[in-house]
């Protein structure tokens, strides 16, 4: 088992309290059929689409958030499974998917000294 | 609420719960008296301290464990306030009544500790209205409570409702808990009060609730609760409004309840599917045998009689003893109600049972013996543990003074 990073981009912006009411309930069901299999090793936070980013040894500060808002990242989740293609197959299940958003599944390095 | 919050934290976390239902009690008096009281107080009770979890969770989350199977969700802002959110729903907030009922009625603890427990957590009465409903003084209780408390935070999770084999072992006890609530107000020993008709109204309450889940819906359950809405249903006619007590014989029946007078009816049939004959079901067949009286004289005597020869047999107690000896004068007249009164063979056990005396006193006095009867008034009237039982009990004397007799009345309207 290795561990990977969900990083979720994109949001509809325009649900109304209805729907989304109706997408928490999709994100906790799916967060509830990974922790049943083994395979939530920290599910993380849900992230603003605001805050600022410091950059440089000027130590620059900018509001973010940045780029287009189907870039920004909204949330990132631990994952452990068995590979990369696993946890590809893991995150098709994400309901990001079906509002026009994505996952970047990205594996964990391990830095060896 | 505390109930609630059990659930979120955790049993070993009661502390905590409590304290996050003081918080938002607190805010509640602060925000109101400056603003008024809301149109729906229990409503923003809830709203206040479910955001007072929800601070307490965020700012604690690493510091402490809550609920195991919930520990994860709430760690995160993926889920922590739809979580939250959820265990405040009616229905969440039911179940976990049901949980915290069960959970009180920890083996470990005694009857009446049980007892002490669901009144403090469940019904939310302080301290005081606890030392108040068990007649003990607040210093006893405010060691027992959180003796009691700290068994059940030891104990590493709540009761589980789900667990048929565990429920089925428990269910006697939440049972008993809920009987023994019930005649503490009914018929308890307050110096103050003889009747307390919020407690028999919490108990009909938590009985209703244990109804609701489909294990706990057993014949006995139903007959516990035809019990007591039966009895109950009496009660606007045991206490008049000068706040007098009145005996079974001269109660004004229109004043019975009949709302519950019928749910109790119905519950006592819903008791009757299956083989099951408890002591629960024999009261509330005495108690079904009143209410079907429109008279005193009306009353069947005999089958309430013979139901309890019933209740001896299956739990044989000096008070069930009195009781059916005065249901025996009613049917053979007062010289057969004394034998069998003679016959009690722990009567001793109601030495200090005001309405032991009162029992032969009015026996006494329905077969013209005055002065005999006089001396068992002031003998009760002794024993007298409020100014209700006392009042009555004068009544009566005075009625021997007069030397006349206006029928039966010693049974002061107590279930068994």
């Amino acid at each position: 088992m290795s561990d990977f990073t969900f990083l979720y981009r994109g949001r509809d912006t325009n649900a109304s309290p209805e729907q989304m009411q109706k997408t928490m309930e999709k994100w906790r069901s799916w967060f509830k059929d990974l922790g049943e299999m083994g395979h939530l090793k920290d599910i993380g936070h849900p992230l603003e689409h605001s805050g600022k980013v410091v950059k440089g040894k000027q130590k620059s500060v900018t509001d973010g958030p940045f780029a287009e808002a189907k870039d920004v990242v909204g949330g990132f989740t631990l994952i452990q499974a068995r590979d990369l293609d696993h946890a590809v197959e893991l995150s098709k299940g994400c309901p990001i998917l079906e509002v026009g958003g994505s996952v970047e599944v990205r594996p964990i390095q391990v830095i060896n000294m | 609420m505390v109930a609630v919050l059990t659930r979120i934290f955790g049993v070993h976390n009661l502390a905590l719960a409590e304290d996050v239902v003081q918080d938002a009690f607190c805010r509640a008096l602060e925000v109101w008296s400056f603003r008024g009281v809301p149109k729906n107080p229990s409503a923003w009770l809830m709203t206040a301290a479910k955001n007072r979890a929800l601070d307490m969770l965020r700012r604690e989350y690493t510091a402490r464990t809550y609920e195991p199977e919930l520990t994860k969700w709430l760690r995160s802002e993926w889920t922590l306030a739809p979580i939250v959110e959820e265990m405040f729903t009616d229905n969440a907030i039911k179940d976990d009544q049901l949980r915290m009922m069960f959970s009180c009625c920890h083996p470990r603890l005694p009857e009446e500790a049980q007892v002490m427990l669901i009144l403090h957590i469940l019904c939310g009465f302080g301290v005081n209205e606890v030392a108040n409903a068990f007649v003990t003084t607040y210093t006893a209780v405010e060691k027992r409570i959180p003796r009691a408390k700290k068994v059940l935070a030891g104990s590493s999770r709540l009761f589980d409702t789900q667990v048929p084999a565990d429920f089925s072992i428990r269910l006697p006890v939440v049972q008993r808990a809920l009987y023994l609530l019930f005649n503490e107000g009914y018929h308890g020993a307050s110096t103050e009060f003889a009747v307390r008709t919020e407690l028999c109204q919490e108990a009909v309450r938590l009985a209703r609730l244990l109804l609701s889940h489909p294990l706990a819906a057993t014949p006995a359950t139903h007959a516990l609760a035809a019990l007591m809405c039966l009895n109950a249903a009496r009660l606007p006619g045991r206490i008049d409004a000068a706040g007098d007590l009145h005996s079974l014989a001269d109660q004004d029946r229109s004043k019975w309840d009949q709302r519950l007078l019928s749910e109790g009816l119905e519950l006592l049939e819903l008791a009757a599917s299956g083989s099951d004959l408890t002591d629960y079901h024999l009261e509330a067949a005495i108690a079904s045998v009143h209410a079907s009286a429109g008279r005193l004289e009306d009353t069947d005597w005999g089958q309430i009689v013979s139901l309890y020869d019933l209740l001896m047999s299956m739990r044989p107690s000096p008070i069930v003893a009195l009781n059916r000896a005065i249901a025996i004068a009613q049917r053979d007249g007062p010289e057969r109600g004394l034998e069998e009164i003679n016959l009690i063979s722990d009567a001793d056990r109601l030495g200090s049972y005001p309405f032991l005396a009162a029992a032969l006193g009015e026996l006494e006095l329905r077969r013209g013996q005055y002065g005999a009867a006089l001396d068992h008034f002031q003998a009760a009237i002794r024993l007298a543990r409020n100014g209700m039982e006392r009042r009555f009990l004068e009544r009566r004397l005075d009625a021997c003074q007069r030397g006349g007799c206006c029928g039966y009345q010693s049974h002061a309207d107590h279930p068994q």
